[in-house]
């Protein structure tokens, strides 16, 4: 129930990094990205500033949000700070929940799959707390925390502590079992085991979780600032929203999104960095 | 080989019978309800802010029989899975006969993947605003949101899905004269369906999670209007027992595809 539950996940994310990017030709690729790109750009500007058939109240046009990017950048900027102040409060919490999250998720998911005794232990729990989204903690967590940043970091640990949990979990499980033994038949203590068999052999899933809580960390924390906020991007998101202002709404997705990237990539990077055998 | 691993486990960390993990599992359960209660009646935590379970418990009872937040919780929670159904069932709609053209017309790969990756990393929570801006805070707007979770995983399962048929069945359907859409009906969908179901799954759980997010913000009924409700007049247990109907209600829907996935996988023969 668990396992193929994880697996899905894995193909999932896993296939994220691969299939998607390879599999076709990629010159040909960024011929035909460019080739969508400009008249799909052109197409935004005409309707939006030369004929007007999207009224500004709707989606901005280009200049709009130029002016947006603009106004958020200088002084007092929008929302209560410059974007750069914004996207540095958003990106600061993630990593500290994320980073918090993973510490003890994989150290966890990697002692219930070492001990049955660990898992029959701790997995009733985990498993009536699973189903509730980490988004849906977001009230309770405002109740508890109020609007600050201990609030988002409890909801963020949520989020990525579930995936890291069960990816390690899994990784341990999926480890072949000989190894295992051609490690104690030569003499390898416990402490060996883990370090030098099971850790790296679980790595890859771990990662693949690892993925999977970025992804939802940064989701639920734009959610959470969102719901309620004094800083960050989801805050900026609000506050544009209320002022009815799309170019600003725009711009804070456009950063919603190079920020999900940026973070995407650079934990791709990590991984290359700590399982270089697999690629 | 089954047998193998597990004696490589069980050898792990010595051999514990099956009976000593039930022992184990009840300790664990009690133990958690044990610590939720012991600190909800230690008084450590005012009652307002950590009911015990036996408060939740009273209060979903409550708010079965008497409307909080406008609705009774069973009105909130249909409200809510309404809304759900329509935007997953739309972005399967969508999502799985894109994939799976995208396998196959290459072209249209080539144009959509581009487009597609630019905006993947927007969090689907992320469109709230221009949500509500396009088609309100009625139906419209949490649809779009519930799509845009649910939308991605339909789409990359049915690729992957299509994309992996073996060659020699699409040059077998080619050389007998298939054209684009029947080799799509009759090879790609039959072959690639365990993946589709298997994105479907994912799918619904995204998308399940988006529509809590779309209440929280923008609508007015739905189990979590209700939580945000609880919220704002600080009534903690209304916020858990909302909490526990989100979570049954994401159980059931994850138990029902996977069973679905299971009845699939079985009659396609295990092809992972």
């Amino acid at each position: 129930m668990y396992r193929r539950d994880t697996t899905v996940a894995a193909r999932l994310g896993g296939h994220r990094a691969g299939v998607w990017s390879r599999g076709r030709g990629n010159s040909r690729r960024l011929a035909f990205a460019l080739a969508a790109a400009v008249p799909l750009l052109l197409a935004w500007y005409v309707l939006t500033s030369v004929t007007h058939t999207i009224s500004p109240g709707r989606f901005p046009s280009p200049h709009e949000v130029f002016q947006a990017a603009l106004q958020i950048s200088r002084g007092n900027g929008y929302a209560g700070g410059t974007m750069a102040r914004q996207v540095w409060q958003s990106s600061k919490l993630v990593l500290m929940g994320f980073a918090v999250a993973a510490g003890a998720g994989v150290p966890l998911g990697l002692l219930m799959g070492w001990s049955r005794r660990a898992e029959a232990l701790i997995n009733p729990a985990f498993l009536l707390l699973r189903p509730i989204p980490p988004l849906a903690w977001i009230p309770l967590a405002i109740l508890w925390f109020g609007l600050g940043d201990v609030a988002k970091i409890f909801v963020i640990w949520f989020a990525a502590f579930v995936p890291a949990v069960i990816n390690s979990h899994t990784g341990v499980r999926n480890v072949d079992p000989t190894l295992i033994s051609a490690a104690r038949v030569h003499g390898a203590s416990p402490a060996q085991v883990v370090l030098h068999v099971l850790v790296p052999g679980a790595l890859p899933m771990i990662f693949t979780g690892l993925r999977l809580s970025l992804q939802a960390s940064w989701t639920t924390l734009v959610a959470a600032e969102l719901v309620g906020a004094l800083l960050g991007l989801g805050h900026v998101l609000i506050v544009a929203s209320l002022d009815i202002y799309p170019g600003m709404i725009l711009y804070a997705m456009i950063w919603v999104g190079i920020m999900g990237a940026l973070m995407t990539k650079a934990l791709a990077l990590i991984e290359k960095r700590a399982i270089p055998w697999r690629s | 080989m089954a047998q193998l691993a597990a004696r490589g486990r069980a050898r792990l960390a010595g051999a514990p019978s099956a009976r000593e993990l039930a022992a184990l599992s009840a300790v664990g359960l009690l133990l958690f309800f044990g610590a939720w209660y012991g600190v909800a009646a230690s008084g450590w935590v005012p009652t307002r802010f950590l009911p015990g379970p036996q408060v939740v418990a009273d209060t979903i009872a409550r708010l079965a029989q008497h409307p909080y937040a406008g609705y009774t919780i069973q009105v909130h929670t249909l409200a809510s899975l309404k809304r759900f159904g329509l935007g997953f069932v739309l972005a399967a709609a969508l999502g799985v006969p894109l994939g799976l053209m995208m396998g196959w017309y290459r072209w249209l790969d080539d144009l959509v993947t581009p487009l597609f990756e630019s905006v993947r990393f927007i969090a689907p929570i992320a469109w709230v605003p221009f949500a509500a801006l396009w088609f309100g805070t009625g139906i419209g707007g949490p649809t779009l949101i519930i799509f845009s979770g649910a939308f991605p995983p339909c789409l990359i399962n049915a690729y992957r899905g299509a994309r992996q048929v073996d060659k020699v069945l699409l040059e077998a359907a080619q050389t007998l004269g298939a054209g684009g859409l029947r080799i799509i009906a009759e090879v790609l969908v039959p072959a690639a369906l365990p993946s589709i179901v298997a994105g479907l799954r994912v799918s619904a759980g995204l998308g399940w999670q988006s529509l809590i997010g779309a209440e929280l913000i923008v609508v007015s009924s739905g189990v979590g209007y209700l939580m945000v409700q609880g919220q704002t007049s600080l009534q903690t247990p209304i916020v858990m027992s909302a909490m526990v109907a989100i979570g049954v209600i994401g159980f059931v829907i994850d138990v029902a595809l996977r069973a679905l996935e299971r009845t699939v996988r079985r009659s396609w023969g295990d092809q992972t």
